[in-house]
């Protein structure tokens, strides 16, 4: 059984199409992360779970039920808006209780469980309060409170983090990976931060223009992204995708640049799909972070390129080098001192390189 | 020697420009009371001409100060005279214009306001059309529906009554009622909509617990200008009643252009006040929020 199934789903505002046949699943105790830039859909897809906007096709089960014409109070489901929307004339208590006030619930029922939760998010002293009377992150935890009181079976977030200061931001992230460590509920978690949905999903579906690219842990995510929008959207700076193409010869796949005699070769590279490789068009992707100044595996790929600019950020500084006129980021300690304008011996890790191919933009 | 010399010149600049300031503000105040003269003047020459007799409004001038607290003119204006027919009092139509305005500014609020709600939260396929053909209704002028009204009054059995004017007043009070709650509620996050729906409660138990709770600053706003408008309307009064179901301001006309006797000033003066004392106290009273209401519309949740 699956706690959420979405089949086949599609939606459209007009003629905008905003979501195009998305197939989604998650298992009971999940923390699902949609990621996506703005515009993506991600939104919309929480709001159809939610029930709050209607589906043009397709379905959605809520433990194998169809809810898809199912009113939002009777989903099942609880959700923690952007902007919170506490209620503005309720206290901390009413805006509490207000859903399982409407559902008919017994006043011990609703003692119990407000004394319960308000303990244990540390809202137990605001109760008597105005939501304009709180902090950011105090309404924030009441959010998270009046959505935990109803005991549903899926948590929704809509980038509940997005309002908040940075330093907050990352305390309340902290909060929340910690709740469902304790409670195990399902969730989905919708946000544009990528640091954000590393640090909490345990999958993470990357949206663009209304279409799930990848549905993955996000160790699979960062480490295998399949296809180049993926790649290029997870980390900071984005993976360095180098224009060229494949060689096989009798020693093995190799891939090279126009311009330059390198040759680079792909040893140990899981292809998915291993016929026709031979001068075939591809991005070969590597992150700045995986680019060495020394020497660390047995395997790293050694290669001269010309130092162009240098940005420093406290910690780390990124580096720009010139690979026959293609630009390729390098992250390295601050403390290594490298000259502009002057080739570099760098290493290359080749176990953390990705291939795509230059035409379909997917992984191969 | 040349740091003295800047400094004593420094001296006559600050002089100079104390001087200027000081004749600029006297300047302004100068203008400020000239134009509050000018608009407290009126109410000046009603109220002390209210207060004579009619032996010193003959006598007098139009400026000068009542021989004493008279306020004979007043009660005639309020109760009358006390003899039978054609003796013309403002009470009765007082108490008309309030069994007209006090419905009329609730139904016509309400009904903004619910309107209001659904133009913003709960929106659907062409609800900018409806909301532009309101707005419409804000720019016909009234004499253009004067015929058509008078005819939908009757079909509906209820000219010249009170209940007439009510539906009349609550019906061209809708598109601006509805113009200031769409604003309004325009500001209000629509995720209060979504998490109500969620926590279970319905169109109207959202409208009543989430929504009209926080609407304070515009329904004032939105009472002041329907009250105010109701209050002071004569077209409608005058068209669409007479005789005893007249309100107030009809009733003003009719004691004030009554040719039967000699003009009465000191007591058409008091009618007048009389009139337009209640849309006074309105303001005094709410006009605080009246500007709070219009300058401010978020809600910070």
């Amino acid at each position: 059984m699956k706690t959420l199934k979405i089949e086949e789903l599609s939606k459209n505002f007009g003629s905008t199409e905003v979501l195009r046949k998305i197939n989604l699943e998650i298992d009971e105790g999940n923390f699902l992360v949609l990621l996506g830039p703005s515009g993506c859909g991600k939104s919309t897809l929480l709001n159809i779970i939610a029930g709050l906007e209607t589906i043009n096709e397709g379905n959605v089960f809520i433990d194998d039920y169809n809810v898809s014409k199912v009113e939002p109070k009777d989903r099942n489901i609880a959700m923690v808006f952007q902007s919170y929307a506490l209620y503005p004339s309720m206290n901390v208590r009413e805006n509490m209780i207000f859903g399982l006030k409407q559902a008919k619930t017994s006043k011990e029922k609703i003692e119990e469980q407000l004394e319960k939760v308000s303990k244990f998010l540390q809202v137990d002293q605001l109760l008597e309060r105005k939501p304009s009377q709180l902090s950011g992150g105090q309404r924030q935890r009441v959010a998270i409170g009046r959505a935990l009181v109803r005991e549903p079976r899926i948590f929704l977030f809509d980038e509940p983090l997005s309002n908040l200061d940075a330093k907050l931001r990352v305390e309340m992230r902290r909060e929340i990976k910690k709740l469902h460590q304790q409670l195990k509920t399902t969730v989905v978690y919708v946000t544009h931060d990528q640091t954000e949905a590393m640090s909490l999903g345990t999958r993470i579906a990357i949206m663009n223009h209304g279409v799930i690219q990848q549905n993955d842990t996000p160790e699979n995510i960062y480490n295998k992204p399949s296809n180049t929008f993926v790649a290029d959207f997870i980390g900071s700076p984005s993976m360095n995708l180098i224009k060229g193409s494949l060689k096989e010869s009798s020693g093995g796949i190799s891939f090279s640049v126009s311009g330059s005699n390198v040759e680079i070769p792909i040893k140990d590279y899981e292809f998915i799909d291993k016929s026709n490789l031979n001068n075939k068009e591809v991005f070969f992707g590597i992150r700045p972070e995986h680019i060495y100044f020394k020497k660390s595996n047995e395997s790293d790929f050694e290669i001269n390129l010309r130092a162009d600019l240098s940005e420093y950020i406290g910690h780390e500084q990124i580096m720009t080098f010139d690979y026959a006129n293609q630009e390729i980021l390098a992250k390295f300690p601050s403390t290594i001192k490298i000259e502009l304008a002057k080739e570099t011996k760098l290493y290359f890790d080749l176990t953390q390189t990705s291939l795509f191919d230059a035409q379909t933009e997917e992984r191969i | 020697m040349q740091d003295s010399l800047k400094s004593s010149s420094y001296q006559q600049l600050e002089q100079k420009s104390k001087y200027t300031n000081m004749f600029l503000r006297w300047f302004l105040y100068f203008i400020l009371i000239l134009f509050a003269s000018y608009f407290i003047f009126p109410l000046y020459v009603m109220v002390v001409t209210s207060l004579k007799t009619m032996e010193e409004i003959r006598q007098g001038t139009l400026l000068s100060w009542p021989s004493g607290l008279n306020l004979e003119s007043w009660a005639v204006a309020w109760g009358g005279r006390g003899y039978g027919a054609g003796d013309t009092f403002l009470r009765p139509y007082f108490w008309n214009s309030i069994k007209m305005v006090v419905p009329a500014v609730f139904f016509s609020t309400f009904i903004g306001a619910m309107t209001g709600y659904v133009l913003t939260k709960w929106r659907f396929k062409g609800d900018q059309w409806v909301f532009l053909f309101l707005l419409f209704g804000c720019f016909i002028p009234f004499q253009a529906i004067l015929l058509p009204m008078a005819r939908t009054l009757g079909v509906l059995g209820v000219s010249n009554s009170v209940v007439g004017l009510v539906l009349v007043h609550t019906v061209y009070g809708i598109p601006f009622t509805t113009l200031f709650f769409r604003n309004y509620y325009v500001s209000v996050p629509t995720e209060l909509v979504k998490a109500a729906r969620i926590d279970g409660a319905g169109f109207f138990k959202i409208f009543f617990k989430i929504l009209l709770p926080i609407s304070a600053p515009i329904i004032v706003v939105t009472v002041i200008w329907q009250f105010t408008q109701i209050w002071n309307d004569f077209l409608f009064g005058s068209t669409f009643s007479f005789g005893e179901a007249a309100p107030i301001q009809v009733a003003l006309n009719n004691m004030v252009l009554s040719s039967t006797s000699v003009k009465e000033y000191n007591v058409d003066m008091a009618s007048a006040i009389i009139a337009g004392i209640p849309t006074l106290i309105v303001y005094v009273l709410a006009g605080k929020y009246f500007i709070r209401g219009l300058t401010s519309g978020a809600v910070k949740g």
